[in-house]
């Protein structure tokens, strides 16, 4: 169990490596830069000197080579620099948003897992009838609808029915939890039912495969209750690749995340890439692209240790 | 039919002949309304010179924003184009991004994950690095560079590059999945005894390898037509994918419609339902197909 | 305070409610005084990257710091183009226009509690001209014809310039030039961009990066009375649709830059009589930018045609409705002192009303210059107003004369960089000004080694020597002669266009009083003067 652990987390610097290299080479081919947008970009009319000493000022006249490494050497560190629009740290841009995005992920989740569960085991227990039959289309219509679209509906149907809207700042849920809650659901609806309908129809194949396995049978023939059959030994199996997938589509929440806080006009994390992505702001791009991809990796990683505490056969692979 | 163990899919030879169109019909009826959807989508983008009213890209100030009528079924947009006529040609523009985004992107996944299951060791390790590196990256960002960066190739007015940018998150999960499917052929006696027997890896991989592939990736390959329609759509939405005045209906429903959502409502309302029912259309159809093809549940 | 505008407003008001009749002194008894108190809360559309006017260009910047300082002089928004003082409570020019003496007010002071001084005025406009090691000054230019700055005494500042400059004064009343202290200049001469310590109505809170900026009243303002408020909050909404629904939703009381004419019918829809709508000509338009260096841009023929096969009168209905592109114009803003008649602009090429002729000409010329079926690809701007529309229009308009354009929007960054390599075909550029000064105005035009900003790249000493000429030229009617005869060069070698003026129009909750409307979206943001009428 040690040696797979520590296996697994070796393959992991890897990984963060590559994206190290893909994101910061890959931002470099994108011509124009954020000099240009910060002094022009409202019609200014600057010199091309000083274009070229703010250039020098933050950096970016190196060699594109020197300027990885001393990115590097800061990853490293945990120190990220320095946001090459606001001049502030990083970590400090990114801290400010990212609890907004985490409740909302949060939220998004629970409600996504609360719902998923009992309606992929309804449908995989009913399959082929009405019942399964109308899950399949309420979590496939789940999947299909624009997530950006979907919460487009449900401002314009806040304004227009109850001439109310969420409330425009954000407060943190400990100070007042009314104006917290009254502002995130929205946006954890909008995001969240999407990954409801995916993790159902997860536990809907899932629970279908693990009830035609032998031990399921032998159970019944033992005259198990059905539904200790269901809780205890069927559904707890199933449960397991649908917390990979859960983990998996982790990224997808980020992206759905990034549109459906332009809808709500939210201070988040999706947010501020968008608008990083926008001015060319590099370091920052690069910061937020770092920091997911470590937590995707770590989400994966316990994923896969999870995997190997329940299922044997996976250490000794 | 033998008893087949749960952890290994059925060899070839078990599994139905895709094709047997008037059977899957039978099994699977919300297929088939799913099929039928996806046809006439094909019938809209393929001949929409002749099925669209008039021309999406005719502006007629004197008609600004005019309510479903007669003349315009769906209304008209702020420059006074047709909405039913942009709908249909959007079509033809998502079913373009569409497939071929998915055809590339699943392509290029399956043939990593055949490779990668196949020659195993030194190569696995590599291509599996590749997969969790791609599958780490946010979309948007890999979407941006793409579309930005390479000088720009016009197919039927949409960028290379957004294909591009759909299909390289496409090429891990397939690859993954095709991968974990083929293994399980790999593992097989009979690819070692081919391979003691000295026939080429061509040859192995054509015969024994792929055909266990292709119904993974037959459904994938549908599954991810919808997620690049989406896809396509929110790139749109926020300025990154089709550009202006080409239709499509991500794009009708980014910039300023939302602002006329009082005045004109069918501006984001149309748009906004074809995509959900194209999506809708391929979602089904993947699921029917791999219910159908996927002999475990037959059981 | 009372202004001939806000009682202008009152009797339009007046008058739309049906009572005829009226003179000026019922009107006067009706206005109101100003109540003291309330926080102001308004939208922002854009984030400032960093606090110092001085090195920015952007409205983001002013609608966030202008409450926190003042200028030496400042335009008054009743009688535009006239200046009013500010910092400066009176000042003298000499005959011959080399030097300007500025007399300030004696107790002004900073946020922190130092005494304004006129050493303080010397130092920013040291570092306005001459901007120190890693400090950017945007407007280094218009500041070359200032030749010394003395202080006499604390309260006089002495401008002693080189040459005549017409415009100077225009210059000491932009907004972005606010004063800063020299003690903080002293310390950190790049201090403004993170520290803010003025002498403006309104002293700093908080800003929550993201989310919102922060002011409360500065009870030692110098201006006896000032201000009214008693705080005001900006929260940044990025997005259009957001903006309008916090207007809509009552979250803001209304957002200072513009709106498009659909926006202000939603509003207006929604709200009935709640929301106040102004509007105005505005100093803002885009620009059809040719690439001189490209071929076939590089033939006169070829750029005259294309300009001339826009139909601009024409256009501008159909566009003033849902962009906040209107005005057809030359290179001054239409409406002002300074522009050019509509009588002559439409013996200019590209401006004729009769369009029909015009594109047959225009198709002629194409096909003299040996390139009847011409394809290019048309550069332009990520966003949705009014770049958008306008691409979509010239598409269009192309089209009708045999031209074949590809439309490719760009975000900023690769939208600037590429047409900054010379690597755009046609572009639709930008002239954005916070005044109507032909100074300002006219130096988008020079040739591209004078003014980095000419994206065409035309290299042009007729149009620079017309430039410096007016710049020098104190009568009025002779500058605008040499104004004309600019623009008809300008038009006649087609190297850029204005395509269409823009309009503002602001949408305030009928709360909000004091603020006045103008045709720039840069001026008149301190809010001193702005009240709440709850």
């Amino acid at each position: 169990m040690l040696r797979y652990t520590i296996n697994r987390v070796l393959l992991a610097i890897p990984t963060l490596l590559g994206v190290a290299i893909l994101v910061f080479f890959m931002l470099r081919i994108v011509p124009g830069d954020i000099v240009e947008v910060k002094l022009r970009g409202d019609g200014g009319a600057v010199s091309q000197e000083t274009i070229e000493m703010e250039r020098q000022r933050l950096g970016l006249d190196k060699p594109l080579v020197i300027q990885f490494k001393d990115w590097m050497v800061g990853v490293a560190t945990l120190e990220l620099g320095n946001s090459m629009w606001t001049e502030r740290p990083v970590m400090e841009e990114i801290s400010l948003r990212l609890e907004l995005s985490l409740q909302v992920a949060i939220m998004a989740t629970i409600f996504a897992v609360l719902i998923a569960i009992p309606l992929g085991t309804m449908a995989a227990l009913f399959r082929d009838t009405w019942i399964d039959y109308l899950m399949r289309i309420a979590t496939i219509g789940g999947i299909s609808i624009p997530a950006f679209w979907f919460g487009m509906l449900i401002m314009s149907g806040l304004l227009a029915g109850f001439n109310w809207l969420p409330p425009i700042t954000f407060t943190p849920i400990y100070v007042d939890p009314i104006a917290n809650l009254t502002q995130l659901i929205w946006p954890a609806l909008a995001v969240g039912y999407r990954y409801c309908a995916v993790t159902a129809r997860m536990i809907r194949s899932s629970l279908l495969e693990v009830l035609n396995e032998d031990y399921i049978r032998t159970a019944r023939a033992k005259g198990v209750y059905e539904r200790l059959v269901i809780s205890r030994h069927a559904l707890r199996n199933a449960l397991l690749p649908a917390i990979t997938v859960i983990g998996l589509e982790f990224t997808f929440l980020i992206g759905g995340l990034v549109v459906t806080e332009q809808v709500f006009n939210l201070n988040g994390i999706g947010m501020l890439f968008v608008q990083s992505v926008s001015r060319n702001d590099f370091t920052l791009i690069q910061g937020m692209v770092m920091l997911i991809a470590a937590f995707y990796v770590f989400v994966n990683l316990l994923v896969d240790l999870l995997y190997a505490v329940f299922d044997p056969r996976i250490r000794y692979d | 039919m033998s008893i087949v163990p749960s952890t290994l899919p059925a060899p070839m030879s078990e599994i139905r002949q895709p094709g047997a169109f008037e059977e899957f019909c039978r099994q699977q009826p919300l297929g088939a309304i799913s099929f039928a959807i996806i046809c006439a989508m094909m019938i809209a983008g393929i001949f929409c010179e002749w099925v669209a009213p008039y021309d999406p890209l005719a502006i007629d100030f004197a008609s600004l924003l005019t309510a479903p009528s007669w003349d315009h079924w769906c209304g008209t947009d702020a420059f006074g184009r047709d909405i039913c006529s942009r709908l249909i040609y959007g079509s033809r523009t998502a079913l373009v991004i569409g497939f071929t985004s998915s055809f590339v992107g699943s392509s290029v996944g399956a043939v990593l994950g055949i490779a990668s299951a196949y020659f195993g060791g030194r190569i696995d390790n590599w291509i599996q690095r590749v997969v969790d590196v791609l599958l780490a990256f946010p979309i948007i960002v890999l979407a941006l560079v793409v579309v930005a960066a390479f000088d720009k190739l016009l197919l039927v007015g949409i960028d290379v590059n957004l294909i591009l940018a759909i299909a390289i998150p496409i090429v891990p999960r397939v690859a993954r999945v095709v991968r974990a499917a083929a293994l399980s052929v790999r593992v097989m006696p009979y690819v070692d005894a081919a391979r003691a027997a000295g026939y080429s890896h061509t040859r192995i991989i054509f015969r024994h390898m792929a055909p266990n592939v292709v119904a993974p990736y037959l459904i994938m390959l549908t599954a991810f037509v919808a997620q690049a329609i989406l896809a396509e759509a929110s790139l749109s939405f926020l300025g990154l994918g089709v550009q202006e005045p080409t239709a499509a209906w991500g794009l009708m429903l980014s910039g300023n419609a939302a602002d006329f959502y009082r005045q004109a409502p069918w501006m984001i309302l149309f748009p906004g339902v074809a995509i959900s029912i194209a999506v809708f259309a391929f979602n089904l159809f993947g699921d029917s197909l791999r219910d159908y093809l996927d002999p475990r549940f037959k059981v | 305070m009372e202004t001939r505008r806000t009682v202008l407003r009152h009797v339009t008001g007046a008058l739309a409610l049906g009572m005829g009749g009226l003179n000026l002194a019922t009107v006067q008894a009706q206005a109101q005084t100003p109540k003291r108190g309330g926080t102001l809360t308004f939208a922002i559309s854009a984030e400032t990257p960093h606090y110092d006017p001085h090195g920015s260009d952007t409205y983001a910047t002013l609608h966030f710091a202008a409450p926190f300082y003042s200028t030496l002089l400042r335009f008054n928004l009743s009688k535009l183009p006239e200046v009013e003082g500010d910092l400066a409570q009176s000042w003298t020019a000499a005959p011959d226009l080399t030097s300007y003496t500025f007399k300030l007010h004696p107790s002004v002071k900073f946020h922190d509690g130092t005494p304004l001084t006129s050493a303080d005025v010397k130092a920013t406009y040291e570092r306005l001209r001459n901007p120190p090691q890693g400090v950017v000054s945007t407007r280094k230019a218009t500041f070359d014809d200032i030749g010394t700055i003395e202080t006499p005494d604390p309260t006089t500042v002495v401008f002693k310039l080189k040459n005549l400059n017409a415009s100077m004064l225009e210059h000491f009343a932009s907004p972005w030039n606010v004063v800063y202290s020299v003690k903080d200049l002293a310390e950190n001469p790049a201090g403004p961009r993170t520290k803010i310590n003025g002498t403006g109505p309104f002293i700093f809170v908080e800003h929550v990066r993201g989310s919102h900026v922060s002011g409360k009243k500065n009870g030692s303002y110098f201006k006896q009375g000032l201000p009214y408020l008693d705080g005001w909050k900006g929260v940044f909404t990025l997005q259009a649709a957001a903006m309008l629904n916090a207007v809509q939703g009552g979250q803001v009381l209304g957002e200072f830059r513009g709106i498009s004419p659909a926006e202000r019918d939603r509003l207006v829809q929604a709200m009935g009589d709640k929301i106040r709508i102004e509007e105005s000509s505005w100093t803002l338009n885009l620009l059809v930018c040719f690439n001189v260096e490209k071929k076939p841009f590089d033939d006169v023929r070829v750029r005259r045609a294309l300009c001339m096969a826009i139909d601009r009168w024409g256009g501008s209905q159909g566009l003033s409705r849902i962009s906040t592109l209107r005005a057809v114009g030359g290179l001054i803003r239409p409406g002002s002192p300074f522009a050019t008649p509509e009588s002559e602009l439409v013996k200019l090429p590209g401006f004729s009303k009769d369009i029909r002729k015009s594109r047959e000409e225009a198709k002629k010329l194409l096909a003299d210059a040996g390139v009847p079926n011409l394809k290019f690809t048309l550069h332009n701007r990520n966003l949705a107003m009014p770049y958008t529309p306008a691409g979509i229009f010239l598409v269009d308009q192309w089209r009708q004369v045999g031209v074949e354009v590809e439309h490719k929007q760009f975000d900023t960054a690769p939208y600037l960089a590429t047409m900054n390599a010379g690597n755009h075909d046609v572009a639709i550029d930008f002239s954005n000004l916070f005044m109507d000064d032909s100074s300002l105005g006219l130096a988008k035009y020079l040739s591209v080694t004078r003014a980095p900003e000419n994206r065409s790249r035309s290299k042009d000493p007729e149009l620079d020597r017309l430039y410096d000429d007016h710049l020098r030229e104190r009568d009025v009617e002779k500058r605008k002669a040499m104004i004309r005869a600019f623009e008809k060069r300008l038009f006649e070698q087609a190297y850029q266009q204005p395509l269409l003026w823009w309009h503002r129009i602001v949408a305030t909750h009928k709360v909000v009083m004091g603020w006045k409307m103008s045709p720039s979206h840069n001026l008149g943001q301190d809010l001193a003067e702005v009240w709440l009428n709850t």
